[in-house]
């Protein structure tokens, strides 16, 4: 029981890590139409720029509370300013043509950046500090939950709630849905599309940030390639969910994590990626708008 | 925005042009400066800071910006409205040269000139030339396999290269377990790199463009991964040792004469696809995969059998990756899964991209650059990667034709016919 409730627990966290990120993928997709490729490392850039800030201010001999924080601040702001030059650059221009085009740029986009923290940092393992506190609670469970566990599990549910609440509730969130849905009819009702697209570049990029802060400090090494991998597993929760849906994209990643987490634990972890394929597979081929989306009728 | 920039006075178009350029090299450097000039080092513990590379980003984004603007306007403008003099003798010169190449006489002995230089490279450039160029090669017929799903059939592929790896692999394993020779196996790896492509797109017919292109992302990687994984049959990350080169019967060949039997193996092979690919261009099927990638539904009406052609596409272009994988398992005698990562894919991609979806020659073309061009650059083989990336993005915002863009073959009228249709009293073709 305690081996299934630890694979349990290691389940919701790796979900909750890809659903950080596939927040911003399903929100991009949702408005533009892209699987934004380069989102898993815009992730990488955030842990980068995490990494060494929080290098700098240990030297300058600040707490880890407060080291955490501001690391975790700047990295995000860093990260979104990645993510909107990266709009502008990438995938304004090609906005209008072909669909293959801005998804090869986005290809093109995420090897640019991945080398460009190869060439500019190292193409080694880096160790990335301990930043999250131990937590006294978290000892007295049966089962084990660190202190980094718990604090990733509450801040995507957090991050959940705030952007629903975002996309629901707010002016701002009434434009995305406005043009996710047509943007050239939101664009004749006044509603600033380019804005809304780089609004989203910005909302996605810094919640891809904090993940990769928080997951770099759960998994203890970073790397100019984690990204990749994290991205393209996130894209699959945000498929398997539904791309587009923010609740199906957290689903989605819960669904994920626990797969791999299982598969991984009760059969063999060497194929720990492919039961992760395979289930997108298998949703694709049965469910092809995934758990919670809206199966989409093309109009002629 | 662009009309008034051509408006305004030339001095002033510069100032403004400055100004921006100067404000985006700022943002640049504000961007760029926590990874471009610090670099952290947590193992020793160690902070370096790297001043100078400022100078580098200011610099180059401030020139970078300028081009970029000055191209992103002359697109939007349209190239036609603002054709300079160079730009109008260099058309003016194409012509010439479409002309004269129209010409059989100068058509003839441009072929033999070619046929010349292909037969007599692996002799005047010696081993190491014919080995790159054999890669190269073994890129130009992956680019044209892959050309066939993604130029002509639309469909975004990017785990090409797990074809590749199973033809490699089924020469490797065959000729371990069975002594399959080189010659036989070709086939089989065709065959074998064929019906995996026609097994994977089965599932997937149903799924669009974006949906497609990870779902073969998804396969390419779980391909490695058992490939990886499964000790037993592949023998691992260890991989294959000792795979035999290709040979004449009985005759045993030294390595510098095997490296130029592949080189002409490849010669051949690279012949024969764009034979094949040629004559698919312009048969039924190749007209239909083209309608495919224009118009689904339009295609769909016209009833042709969606899925059949998709099938037809993705068998098609599995099999030349197939082939080229067992040319490839028999020229470096070696092979394991790190061969075949995802990032060999987008090398491929990148090829069909750069030279022109669809059109041969581009394909061609691009393969020899993406190549080629790293291999003789070797000061920058660092930068290779970045390079490739940067390389998408700017042909997808200016030229996503690719270099050699692909026209297609239209029907042309001629005076003639013109007239006998104005007799007619044809509207459709009157106007």
């Amino acid at each position: 029981m305690n081996y299934f409730l630890g694979l349990f627990v290691s389940g919701l966290t790796r979900g909750s890590i890809y659903a950080l990120l596939a927040l911003g993928y399903t929100m991009v997709y949702g408005i533009i139409e892209l699987i934004n490729f380069a989102h898993g490392e815009i992730y990488m850039i955030g842990a980068f720029t995490a990494l060494i800030l929080a290098s700098v201010l240990s030297i300058a001999g600040l707490d880890a509370i407060s080291i955490l924080v501001i690391a975790s601040l700047v990295a995000m702001i860093y990260s979104a300013a990645y993510g909107f030059t990266m709009e502008k650059i990438a995938y304004k221009p090609v906005r209008n043509s072909q669909r293959l085009s801005a998804l090869i740029s986005a290809i093109g986009m995420s090897l640019f950046l991945q080398n460009y923290v190869r060439l500019a940092q190292t193409s080694n393992f880096l160790p990335f500090p301990t930043l999250i506190p131990r937590f006294g609670f978290l000892q007295q469970l049966t089962f084990q939950v660190t202190s980094a566990q718990f604090v990733i599990f509450v801040t995507t549910t957090v991050v959940m709630i705030l952007l629903t609440l975002l996309i629901k509730f707010t002016r701002i969130g009434k434009s995305m849905r406005a043009a996710s849905q047509d943007k050239t009819m939101a664009m004749l009702l006044g509603v600033n599309v380019n804005r809304v697209i780089a609004l989203t570049f910005i909302i996605g990029s810094a919640t891809a940030a904090l993940g990769g802060v928080l997951i770099s400090s759960f998994t203890g090494q970073i790397n100019f390639y984690i990204g990749f991998m994290a991205g393209i597993k996130a894209f699959v929760a945000a498929v398997l969910g539904g791309i587009g849906s923010i609740p199906g994209a957290v689903l989605g990643s819960f669904v994920l994590g626990w797969t791999e987490s299982f598969g991984a634990g009760y059969i063999s972890s060497d194929y720990e990626d492919v039961f992760a394929f395979a289930i997108l597979v298998l949703i694709l081929i049965f469910k092809p708008s995934g758990l919670l989306g809206r199966p989409e009728n093309k109009k002629v | 925005m662009s009309s008034q920039a051509t408006t305004q006075p030339q001095p002033r178009r510069y100032l403004a042009y400055a100004r921006r350029s100067l404000l985006v090299s700022i943002w640049f450097a504000i961007l760029t400066f926590p990874i471009i000039v610090i670099r952290a080092n947590t193992i020793t513990g160690t902070i370096t800071w790297r001043w100078h590379n400022i100078g580098w980003i200011v610099g180059g984004t401030f020139v970078g910006s300028w081009i970029w603007r000055y191209f992103l306007e002359r697109k939007r403008a349209g190239a036609a409205a603002t054709m300079g003099p160079l730009r109008q003798r260099l058309a003016a010169s194409r012509a010439i040269v479409a002309q004269a190449v129209r010409r059989p006489a100068v058509a003839r002995g441009g072929i033999a000139a070619l046929l010349l230089l292909v037969v007599a490279f692996p002799f005047v450039g010696g081993m190491y030339q014919t080995n790159i160029m054999t890669t190269a090669l073994l890129y130009v017929v992956l680019g044209l396999g892959l050309n066939i799903i993604i130029g002509l059939g639309g469909m975004l592929h990017i785990g090409y290269i797990a074809f590749y790896a199973l033809g490699a692999y089924s020469y490797a394993l065959l000729n371990f377990h069975f002594g399959l020779n080189f010659w036989l196996a070709l086939p089989v790896g065709a065959l074998v790199g064929g019906l995996f492509s026609l097994a994977i797109g089965i599932p997937v017919l149903r799924l669009r463009g974006d949906y497609l292109a990870i779902v073969t992302l998804a396969f390419a990687e779980i391909t490695r991964l058992v490939l990886e994984n499964w000790s037993s049959l592949t023998f691992g990350t260890a991989g294959i040792r000792n795979i035999p080169r290709p040979a004449i019967a009985g005759i045993r060949l030294t390595l510098p004469q095997t490296t130029t039997f592949v080189y002409f193996i490849m010669i051949l092979m690279v012949a024969l696809t764009i034979f094949v690919v040629n004559r698919l261009e312009n048969s039924r099927i190749g007209r239909q995969f083209v309608a495919m990638k224009e118009d689904f539904i339009a295609c769909q009406a016209m009833g042709v059998n969606i899925a059949r052609t998709k099938l037809a596409a993705l068998g098609l272009g599995g099999m030349w990756a197939g082939l080229a994988g067992v040319v490839f398992a028999a020229r470096t005698t070696f092979i394991n899964p790190a061969s075949f990562t995802v990032w060999e894919s987008i090398i491929v991609l990148c090829t069909v991209v750069l030279g022109g979806m669809g059109s041969i020659p581009g394909v061609i073309t691009g393969a020899l650059v993406l190549i080629l061009v790293p291999e003789y650059l070797r000061a920058f083989a660092q930068f290779r990667m970045l390079l490739f990336g940067a390389v998408l993005v700017t042909m997808m915002v200016f030229r996503p034709g690719g270099l050699i863009q692909k026209r297609r073959r239209a029907y042309t009228i001629s005076a003639q016919e013109k007239q006998v249709a104005g007799e007619i009293g044809d509207p459709g073709i009157q106007g």
